[in-house]
């Protein structure tokens, strides 16, 4: 198992320098100089423009600056952020957490309804249960989370009163206190984001378990006489969730997308409304860092899939 | 279900397309005594901040998002099913390069990418077509370029297992070039799955699109798409609900209804059906 996961971690690695190698051309191939902006902004010393240029070497061949580039991110060295003027790496870790607070309690919520739906639509397919459950799926992820975010906030925060809609780090509170504001301002966007990942990972889980509940090796343990709860979690779910993990693995790009935009609804500090504010202030460091953490982020999930994978067929790890 | 989204979504298209010349409100008329009045009968939809009509406004910009999204589906089939059909055909270095780099765009975090395509190059295409079509080449250009991955892997597989095929063969044996083989005897038989793909592309692009104008970064605030509605009628929701609840329907309905029959379509096509 340590040297599968070695393995894995060695095939990352190159897929993380293409990232970086697409997020440098692109950044090279945008007309104009990037750092144009700071020479209409009285408020930057004409000394720090001339170190940042030196620094990214603007006027070296690409190659050249693209090592260059890597080296620097991997030393730490991120730059400075224009606009909130504090270095761009201590920017991001305040806001990291936040994110992967919202987004793992999300993908808990999603695969906490999905299993247990997916599993019991694939045992009776075509019944009511089934029916009713792929109706909501369908219409779960085609309710944009922009527009759900809005409805929820109307409802729960407008008309009801009962949750807040603007997500603080600093509440004012202790103990008890603290965990419950905490978990009621967390409710909205983990639900938003967890239940429209719910609706495709059922699908997912679905079909999954159709394929693996008419294999031979079922009907086998059906017929040795265990019981169906066992069949079902030791036999088909085990073996079904590997084509899951790939598919999941496969949506965290889009589960970081939508974490931006539920943090731009609710006004939740986490790097994806830092990308915004970014982007809104012509802040570019910060937004090349912020698009590599993201990045970052992905790979790192990836990996985790890979590991899971290793872990729920042993037979991938010993290849 | 897919037979009654097929009308649904008819009635959207023909309604936004002809929908304008029916109802001949100016998009753009500011009326300060109308002030985001509720749906009335004079304004089926009601109004916005600045008194503008709602109705016509959506009309307008549903052309907008679904010329979006079907333009973006054509640019993403187009080019997934170039690179598929080179790397299904081709073996080797060709094959294994062009694969690394469908999964490592399937491993890029798209939206961030897509926010950061648009903030380099909005200027550049602003000035070079003017501030309404370079938004739209560019949304189109960007929405396309990070959903092209399933297709090409999709026509790969085809191409994968048709090139091995018995017709393929003669055909290679009476003498036919390699070109001659992909455009007339592979590539119809491997569009299938691509059709499948492609309708729900259109859902995910309007869905892509909408983010955009969502955040701000999409069309300016004169080109009112669904998803610019959506942006400008958040700050309003506690006064005038209706102008968020309109233009997020139109959006799901859309998409509920291209996703059911891409549904029915891979049900349609699939020879091992489910039953």
């Amino acid at each position: 198992m340590g040297k599968y996961i070695l393995r894995r971690l060695i095939i990352a690695l190159p897929s993380l320098l293409g990232i970086s190698l697409v997020l440098f051309v692109l950044l090279a191939l945008a007309p104009g100089d990037p750092f144009g902006e700071l020479a209409t902004n009285t408020n930057i010393p004409p000394e720090v423009r001339a170190a940042l240029r030196v620094k990214f070497g603007i006027d070296d061949p690409i190659f050249v600056r693209y090592l260059r580039w890597l080296v620097a991110m991997l030393h730490g060295d991120w730059g400075f952020s224009f606009s909130s003027r504090i270095d761009v790496d201590k920017l991001i870790l305040q806001r990291v957490p936040t994110t992967l607070f919202v987004v793992g309690s999300s993908q808990i919520l999603a695969l906490a309804v999905a299993l247990p739906v997916g599993v019991y639509a694939a045992m009776r397919p075509y019944s009511i249960f089934d029916q009713i459950a792929n109706t909501f799926a369908f219409v779960g992820f085609s309710l944009p989370t922009f527009f759900t975010g809005l409805l929820l906030i109307l409802i729960f925060s407008v008309n009801l009163g009962w949750l807040p809609f603007v997500y603080r780090v600093d509440i004012p509170a202790t103990g008890w206190h603290w965990y419950w504001e905490n978990f009621k301002q967390a409710i909205m966007p983990v639900v938003v984001l967890g239940l429209f990942q719910a609706a495709s990972y059922t699908r997912y889980v679905r079909s999954a378990v159709l394929d693996v509940i008419r294999m031979d090796y079922v009907t086998t343990a059906r017929s040795k006489g265990l019981n169906e709860g066992k069949v079902v979690l030791k036999h088909v779910v085990r073996n079904a969730l590997i084509p899951v993990v790939t598919l999941v693995a496969l949506q965290m790009p889009a589960v970081f997308g939508g974490a931006i935009v539920t943090e731009q609804i609710f006004r939740i500090p986490g790097i994806g409304s830092l990308l915004i504010t970014a982007i809104l202030a012509n802040d570019t460091p910060v937004i090349m860092a912020v698009t590599f953490v993201f990045a970052c982020l992905v790979v790192v999930f990836n990996l985790m899939a890979d590991i899971i994978y290793g872990w729920l067929d042993p037979r991938i790890s010993y290849r | 279900m897919a037979v009654a989204s097929v009308v649904i979504l008819a009635m959207l298209t023909s309604a936004v397309v002809l929908g304008p010349f029916v109802w001949r409100l100016p998009i753009n008329e500011i009326d300060f005594t109308a002030r985001l009045t509720s749906p009335s009968w004079q304004h089926p939809f009601g109004t916005d901040d600045l008194g503008q009509d709602l109705l016509a406004r959506m009309l307008y910009g549903g052309r907008i998002s679904l010329a979006v999204g079907f333009a973006a589906m054509a640019v993403a089939i187009v080019a997934g099913t170039l690179i598929g059909a080179i790397s299904g055909i081709s073996r080797g270095s060709v094959d294994a390069v062009l694969m690394w780099v469908t999964d490592l765009f399937l491993a890029l975090p798209q939206l961030p990418l897509l926010l950061l395509v648009i903030y380099l190059f909005r200027d550049f295409l602003k000035n070079w077509v003017g501030p309404e079509g370079g938004v739209f080449i560019l949304i189109v250009m960007v929405i396309g370029a990070f959903r092209w991955m399933p297709v090409a892997r999709l026509v790969r597989a085809q191409f994968l297992s048709l090139r091995e095929k018995e017709f393929v063969e003669a055909a290679r044996a009476l003498g036919a070039t390699t070109p001659r083989l992909v455009i007339r005897h592979i590539l119809p038989n491997s569009l299938g799955p691509v059709i499948v793909a492609g309708t729900i592309d259109v859902a995910a692009a309007i869905i892509a699109e909408s983010t955009l104008s969502f955040l701000g970064l999409g069309f300016p605030p004169d080109i009112p798409t669904w998803g610019r509605l959506l942006f400008d009628a958040k700050d309003y929701l506690d006064i005038a609900p209706h102008w968020a609840l309109f233009a997020g329907a139109a959006i799901f309905l859309t998409v509920l209804a291209i996703n059911f029959i891409g549904d029915g379509l891979r049900d349609a096509l699939d020879p091992r059906k489910v039953m």
